[in-house]
């Protein structure tokens, strides 16, 4: 951020403030904050009562993880001009085995040990699942050449079967206290546990991205297959390794949503499909790959989120009316995007004199 | 290549000199509908002799009537499919337009012949299908994003803005329409009866209408080239954005008559009951060989695919199979079909580079 990145010879000019070379550096990412903060002031201005309550915000930090973490995934996926439309399914497979395996290990009686061996046993069991489902993934789409959107559609299909034999479509209660006592814990009795491991993963997502060959190698992916290919990339294991990360993290979605509704059931967060595209599209992500910033899907999940709350906030608009919110931001984030209308306010910035 | 591709039409060019009938056979062997023919005998005969059930005459009518609402969607699917889109949105789309349709019959007191509610919900759904064509023929993003959006925006607006609620008494000519059989049969041992409705009429005249506007108008000739390869069409003088624009339009109208024929068959309008389908719908219709990038299909694989998963769905029962394992077979069948069509697009191609 110090660095001035600007191609205008005039960028240089000292009067200008970090917000200002933040804005120009990446304007999609100022777009969303502007947006989010015009929206925090208008909850804040029109429903100040429960908008400043502690319980608002709590709730919301439980609620965004577990969307969150699979819009991670899906993000990564899309970065190499992918989709990974199975996350859900996974998550929810996730949850189901999890809540199986610790039910035949943990006897209900809660311990200090049996805490740990249950963050074991969680962690262990999503990570093996995710994986697998991953893998299964990346496989289908490397290996056979089939279009992600069907190889996800049909894993949907099958992982989400798989979640519906296991329990027989019934609801996996009765997990272990202990699990839910580190999951759905809130440390210092604010901070939820599920914010925690959204954080985790995002700074270790954003790590592999920006710091290891992995995050260039996917754009590149998703920019020119071409080009990544007699550069010398393996293509297949690349994108095995990108589907697995996918995975890894719904499965991480899905330990937040066994800690939230502390069940497990094969058809949880059924509209999260949409959202999840919703949100990386919304984030700056080009769905035909090769662009898209860490930053700017942590935005818009984050806007989202404070949409969504803000609207729980109206008792008057019925639920029914988020998908018509939804879809509508999703057309006008998508037509804006296309039609690349540039900003007005742009005009009046000092140093943008292009052409 | 382009050219090639663009000029491609649904069955395989035909090889080098060879007897009228072994170059039929030959070529028959590489088609998907052959195979996906040969699946639905295996399956059947699998489940005759688990069941005994199977060539019963009520049982093969109870799986044509089944087909009807899946197979007139597929038909729209398919045409978005080979032009190289997708869409999701077509339960929300066919949902919302009925919904509107019937709440304003029935508000009305409405009491005429069937083919209004046809007609109103048909407009209705080109006008949302329009709403479609509009973003898919303007903007570069792929189309199930912008699908994906459409159909929230259409669930949102019927349980929204529409505020919609079951409605228990449709139409009377509706009701008729939807019980009225155009023949029934009786199991000869069991004595149950199936009927197969008169809306299996409009499941053959979609199928013979999408026929005849992708084998024999320019329209449907550019359906194909768009999906074969949009810039080679352009070039070859397709109106490729007015072409998208209208095929979205008539898909509407297609799904929405498939949501009529629904509500019409239950008796009463549910408000929710085809949200959900697209997944389905879409599996058949790339089980049956349409090619998910486009260009290649045929109706023929359209109605095979859509066949097979109405089997999968209805023998489970027969065969004492729970029904949960339905997602399973359903995902397993998708993986695999595409899987097989994949591998065979990948080796055609290769096939067309040699021989080039």
């Amino acid at each position: 951020m110090e660095t001035s990145t600007s191609k205008s010879p005039r960028a240089a000019s000292p009067s200008r403030t970090q917000a200002l070379r933040f804005w120009e550096r990446d304007p999609w990412s100022a777009r969303l904050v502007v947006v989010m903060i015009a929206l925090l002031i208008f909850f804040a201005a029109v429903r100040p009562q429960a908008f400043f309550s502690g319980r608002t915000w709590t709730s919301m930090a439980v609620q965004f993880p577990e969307f969150g973490l699979m819009a991670l995934g899906v993000m990564v996926t899309m970065f190499t001009a992918g989709i990974d439309l199975s996350v859900v399914a996974i998550a929810n497979v996730t949850a189901i085995c999890t809540a199986l395996t610790l039910r035949a290990v943990l006897t209900p009686e809660v311990s200090a040990t049996n805490s740990l061996m249950a963050v074991a046993i969680a962690l262990g069991t999503a990570l093996v699942v995710g994986i697998v489902c991953g893998a299964i993934n990346g496989l289908l789409i490397a290996k056979l050449k089939i279009p992600a959107i069907l190889a996800t559609l049909g894993t949907l299909e099958l992982f989400g079967g798989i979640a519906i034999v296991l329990t027989g479509g019934k609801p996996v209660s009765g997990v272990p206290k202990a699990y839910g006592a580190v999951f759905a814990a809130k440390i210092g009795g604010v901070v939820p546990m599920a914010l925690i491991v959204f954080i985790l993963c995002a700074l270790v997502a954003g790590a592999l991205l920006a710091l290891t060959s992995f995050g260039k190698e996917i754009l590149m992916l998703g920019t020119n297959e071409t080009a990544a290919r007699f550069s010398g990339m393996k293509i297949s294991s690349l994108l095995v390794r990108t589907y697995v990360m996918s995975g890894v993290l719904a499965a991480m979605a899905g330990l937040v949503m066994l800690a939230n509704y502390n069940s497990a059931k094969a058809d949880y967060g059924a509209t999260y499909t949409l959202l999840t595209v919703l949100i990386v599209v919304l984030g700056g992500v080009n769905p035909n790959g090769g662009k898209g910033r860490l930053l700017g899907v942590l935005l818009s999940i984050l806007m989202l989120q404070v949409l969504s709350s803000g609207l729980n906030m109206f008792s008057g608009i019925s639920n029914f009316y988020r998908p018509l919110i939804w879809g509508a931001v999703l057309l006008f984030v998508i037509t804006v995007n296309e039609m690349n209308i540039r900003n007005p306010l742009e005009r009046f910035l000092p140093g943008r004199n292009k052409s | 290549m382009s050219t090639a591709s663009a000029a491609s039409t649904p069955t395989r060019a035909p090889r080098a000199a060879a007897g009228p009938l072994s170059k039929w056979t030959g070529r028959l062997w590489r088609t998907n509908e052959f195979w996906v023919f040969v699946v639905i005998i295996v399956l059947a005969l699998v489940i005759q002799v688990r069941s005994g059930q199977f060539f019963t005459a009520n049982n093969l009518v109870d799986i044509a009537g089944a087909m009807v609402v899946p197979g007139i969607f597929a038909v729209g699917a398919h045409l978005v499919i080979v032009s190289g889109g997708i869409d999701v949105s077509f339960p929300a789309l066919a949902s919302l337009a009925v919904y509107a349709t019937t709440r304003v019959l029935v508000d009305s007191g409405f009491a005429g012949p069937v083919i209004v509610p046809f007609a109103i919900a048909m407009c209705l759904g080109a006008l949302l299908g329009a709403f479609n064509g509009v973003f898919t023929a303007r903007l570069t993003v792929p189309t199930l994003i912008i699908t994906l959006g459409t159909a929230n925006v259409f669930s949102g607006v019927m349980q929204g803005a529409l505020n919609s609620v079951q409605i228990p008494n449709i139409p009377q000519s509706m009701a008729a329409f939807g019980a009225a059989e155009l023949f029934e049969a009786t199991n000869t041992t069991s004595g149950l009866r199936s009927v197969l409705p008169m809306s299996f009429l409009l499941l053959v005249a979609v199928v013979a209408g999408a026929w005849f506007l992708t084998r024999r108008t320019m329209f449907g000739r550019g359906i194909f080239a768009i999906g074969g390869d949009e810039a080679a069409a352009e070039r070859a003088g397709f109106k490729v954005k007015r072409i998208r624009f209208w095929l979205y339009v008539l898909v509407g109208v297609i799904a929405a008559i498939a949501g009529m024929v629904r509500t019409c068959a239950m008796g009463q309008m549910h408000p929710t009951n085809l949200l959900g389908m697209e997944m389905m719908v879409i599996a058949a219709v790339v089980l049956g060989g349409t090619a998910i990038t486009g260009g290649t299909g045929s109706l023929t694989g359209v109605m095979l695919g859509t066949a097979l998963i109405v089997i999968v769905q209805n023998s489970m029962i027969l065969t004492g199979i729970p029904t949960f394992w339905q997602g399973f077979a359903l995902g397993l069948l998708i993986i695999v079909g595409t899987g097989v069509s994949a591998v065979q697009v990948a080796r055609s191609r290769g096939r067309r580079i040699t021989a080039a």
